[in-house]
């Protein structure tokens, strides 16, 4: 066997040797953890995709699955994104929980009439639920270039029948992924990759979900709401931290779900502060950040008092080299100067 | 190879045949009555494929139909009411209206899954399915059909080689009816036997008659029982001719004359009829009783179609996702120890050997196992790949081959020929290993009588 890499303790601990609760951890482990402990609950749960056995995944978060749970449970495949997502919906059909994964979520696509037209139809059409999950690291900021960055999660949260998280911290992504894992539907799980060695988190030692469909309140604040997940959730916490300072206070909520959209948490939000700002890292155009703002138009007009403010990623493909990139992404001072902006009407 | 059906089989695919065809003629009268909302697609001349292998399959065995597939509907047990409310729009169609023609499907009794509007991507769902049962010990074979047009997808190639590479108990049906819409099977693919595709996922594959539903059903079951016997999937290729257009709408003036003669000629039923009248299997009173069954149950089930109700327009808003276990209780049925999968416990070896994989000029002729993950093996299956181990005789054909050929070349003398004839002597060790590996396949297995039905290369 070409890994003889340590595979995770059965107490779910980590295969850094903290054991379950001992200690920090960082994103990776903590969606390393949430596949373990999911498929040591439930051997209806499997993985399946490329390098995900042998290799431990590209990121290394099925590390130690394939000796702890065998070949027929963590399922390499050969390059074909569409064979993967149509056999887990296949598998799903007769009461498996397959748990897929894209190398890099970028590659989504090449499964995207295998996830749009077949996957997430089948419940309406013929009472076909596929409960899978399709997990991958997205996101910019690593110099990883046009094929390695993206963040793809706005062509799916147009599709009606899928479900799409985006989470920004340990404990979201192993409770949320969690929470996808047993949910009955297809489910979507952005996975930041800037995010996962760059933090860690304190992790409950008993086994958790985070619900699916609800937003958290990260910071409260009575001037400005900023709307934000993944990455963009840390500069946007930065951003808020920096204004404290200069007596604007700002509330910033952490959507984790894009699909459902917890309206009910933002139009609260928007109620206390009448001014919306959204950042997201995907590009502008058809980005959430626009149906927010339709959302807010229609039932919170009243509510605001300012236009809905955003700071994406410009409309352009995601450019290599670094300075290209850093001008290309959203980050905290953008973040400031919209919202000082916003802060004034 | 009719011989071996029994008469009650041969009645069975006759009365299933017969049974397609009438929903299909019945559902032609309703469409130039306007009472269809959609498209029509006919399968007329193409029944034989669709209910001969269909029949092939077990209770437990899954498929998944495509457009041109009511007759592996019925025999599945599919009412035929729920073929005409489906196309009719109705509300007590399997869909409730959601979606129309043979797009429904059964996953808990009759183990159908519903096609999709895109060629192809049935493939690796089916694999899924197959690689499952096999997981939960289920023992089911997975089945479904791809047209000429269909088999030129990504997902087609995607699909049939990862269900290659995982050895999954799947079998698919190539229906060739010659064209896809109006494109001739020429235009397509650059191939006289679309079978010749399973050659590159390295999978054994059939060539049948499609217009012969006894030597379709006959392979079919020869390519099930492989199937299920873990020798991973088949393709069969089913020539025939669509002798409607795409659909009802479509007069197909491109088709010439000649070649829709020639097949009307050569119509399923009457083939097999004209069998069963001459074999004495069929007389005139069964012949009638069959009718008048077919009849009787078409017209109860054409008017439980007729006097449903179109759905409420509400309806439209519900059940995109499902909203849990009150919905769906989602529960793997397993028939094998769970116990048995943690600690993993492979249902089969997961290693195998590709025959000639790794063989280079410097590589001493062995063949590399292909690792698929080490886990433990069962002794049954130990027994097996020992016993195949033994009755491989490939090595010691290669050097015979490969020394033969290089003593000829020594004898000719010249460097140039020499280089020249080393080139050689590696083509006709490799030709060596092929005839070989025919050979001790030809052996083994039973090759069925008819001449149309050719042997898989494995």
């Amino acid at each position: 066997m070409a890994n003889t890499s340590k595979a995770p303790t059965d107490g779910g601990g980590n295969s850094d040797g903290n054991t379950k609760g001992g200690g920090p951890v960082t994103f990776l482990e903590a969606i390393k953890q949430a596949m373990f402990e999911e498929m040591q609950r439930d051997p209806a749960v499997v993985v399946i995709g490329e390098d995900v056995g042998v290799y431990g995944g590209a990121f290394k978060t099925s590390e130690g699955l394939l000796e702890k749970f065998g070949w027929e449970r963590v399922i390499d495949t050969p390059i074909s994104e569409s064979a993967i997502i149509g056999a887990a919906c296949g598998m799903s059909y007769l009461g498996l929980r397959p748990i897929c994964e894209m190398q890099f979520i970028d590659f989504i696509v090449c499964a995207f009439n295998q996830l749009t037209n077949f996957v997430a139809k089948g419940h309406y059409l013929w009472n076909a639920p596929a409960p899978i999950v399709v997990r991958g690291p997205s996101g910019g900021g690593v110099h990883g270039g046009p094929f390695h960055s993206a963040n793809p999660e706005m062509y799916f949260v147009h599709t009606p029948g899928l479900k799409v998280i985006y989470p920004s911290t340990p404990y979201d992504a192993k409770g949320l992924l969690k929470a996808a894992v047993r949910d009955n539907n297809p489910v979507l799980f952005f996975e930041h990759k800037y995010l996962y060695r760059r933090i860690k988190e304190q992790l409950p030692a008993e086994d958790y979900t985070v619900p699916i469909g609800k937003a958290a309140v990260r910071r409260e604040g009575k001037h400005l709401t900023i709307l934000s997940y993944a990455a963009m959730m840390h500069n946007s916490l930065e951003a808020a931290e920096a204004l404290a300072k200069e007596g604007i206070e700002i509330e910033v909520i952490d959507l984790r779900t894009l699909l459902p959209l917890d309206e009910e948490t933002i139009l609260k939000s928007v109620k206390k502060t009448n001014r919306v700002l959204v950042v997201h890292e995907d590009t502008k155009t058809g980005g959430i950040a626009g149906e927010i703002a339709a959302i807010l138009c229609e039932k919170a007009f009243g509510d605001l008092d300012g236009p809905v403010f955003r700071v994406t990623a410009l409309d352009t493909p995601v450019p290599y080299s670094p300075p290209l990139e850093e001008h290309f992404l959203p980050n905290t001072q953008k973040i400031v100067a919209a919202a000082k902006e916003l802060a004034r009407y | 190879m009719k011989k071996e059906l029994t008469r009650q089989q041969h009645l069975d695919l006759y009365y299933y045949m017969r049974l397609n065809r009438a929903v299909e003629d019945t559902m032609v009268k309703l469409f130039r009555q306007n009472k269809i909302v959609g498209g029509l697609y006919s399968s007329l001349g193409q029944e034989a494929i669709s209910v001969g292998t269909a029949s092939a399959l077990e209770k437990k065995d899954w498929i998944a139909p495509m457009i041109r597939n009511i007759g592996a509907l019925l025999v599945k047990g599919v009412p035929p009411r729920d073929i005409f409310t489906q196309h009719m729009a109705k509300y007590t169609s399997p869909t409730l209206g959601k979606d129309g023609t043979s797009h429904f499907g059964d996953l808990e009794k009759l183990h159908i899954v519903s096609p999709i509007s895109m060629l192809g991507d049935l493939i690796p769902v089916m694999t899924g399915v197959a690689m499952a049962g096999r997981y939960l010990g289920q023992k089911i074979v997975a089945m479904t059909w791809i047209g000429d047009g269909g088999s030129s997808t990504g997902v087609f190639h995607e699909g049939l080689n990862f269900a290659a590479t995982q050895k999954a108990p799947f079998v698919l049906i190539l229906e060739n009816n010659g064209w896809a819409y109006s494109t001739p099977v020429r235009r397509q693919v650059p191939l006289e036997n679309l079978a010749d595709r399973a050659k590159a996922y390295g999978i054994a594959s059939y060539i049948v008659d499609g217009n012969d539903v006894a030597d379709v059903y006959s392979t079919a079951k020869e390519a099930v029982h492989r199937a299920r016997a873990g020798e991973g999937p088949i393709l069969i290729e089913a020539k025939t001719f669509r002798r409607m257009g795409h659909a009802q709408h479509d007069p197909a003036e491109y088709v010439p004359k000649e070649m829709r003669e020639y097949w009307e000629k050569r119509d399923p039923i009457l083939l097999h009829e004209k069998f069963l009248t001459e074999a004495k299997l069929l007389d005139v009173k069964t012949k009638k009783e069959i009718e008048t069954k077919i009849e009787a149950l078409l017209s109860q089930e054409r008017d439980f179609a007729e006097n449903s109700p179109m759905p409420p327009p509400e309806l439209a808003e519900k059940g995109v996702y499902c909203s849990g276990d009150d919905c769906h209780k989602i529960q793997p049925r397993w028939e094998r120890p769970v116990a048995e999968v943690t600690p993993p416990k492979s249902s089969i070896d997961a290693s195998w050997v590709v025959e000639g994989f790794g063989r280079g000029k410097s590589s001493g002729g062995g063949t590399a196992p292909i690792h698929f993950g080490d886990t433990a093996q069962s002794e049954e299956r130990k027994e097996v790949e020992e016993k195949l181990a033994r009755a491989r005789p490939v090595e010691v054909v290669i050097k015979d081959a490969a020394a033969k050929s290089a003593k000829n070349a020594a004898s000719n003398g010249r460097k140039a020929e020499k280089a020249r004839a080393g080139k050689d002597a590696s083509a006709t060790n490799r030709k060596a290993v092929a005839n070989v590996v025919g050979k001790s396949v030809k052996a083994g297995a039973k090759v069925p009588a008819k001449s149309m039905a050719r042997k898989g290369r494995r």
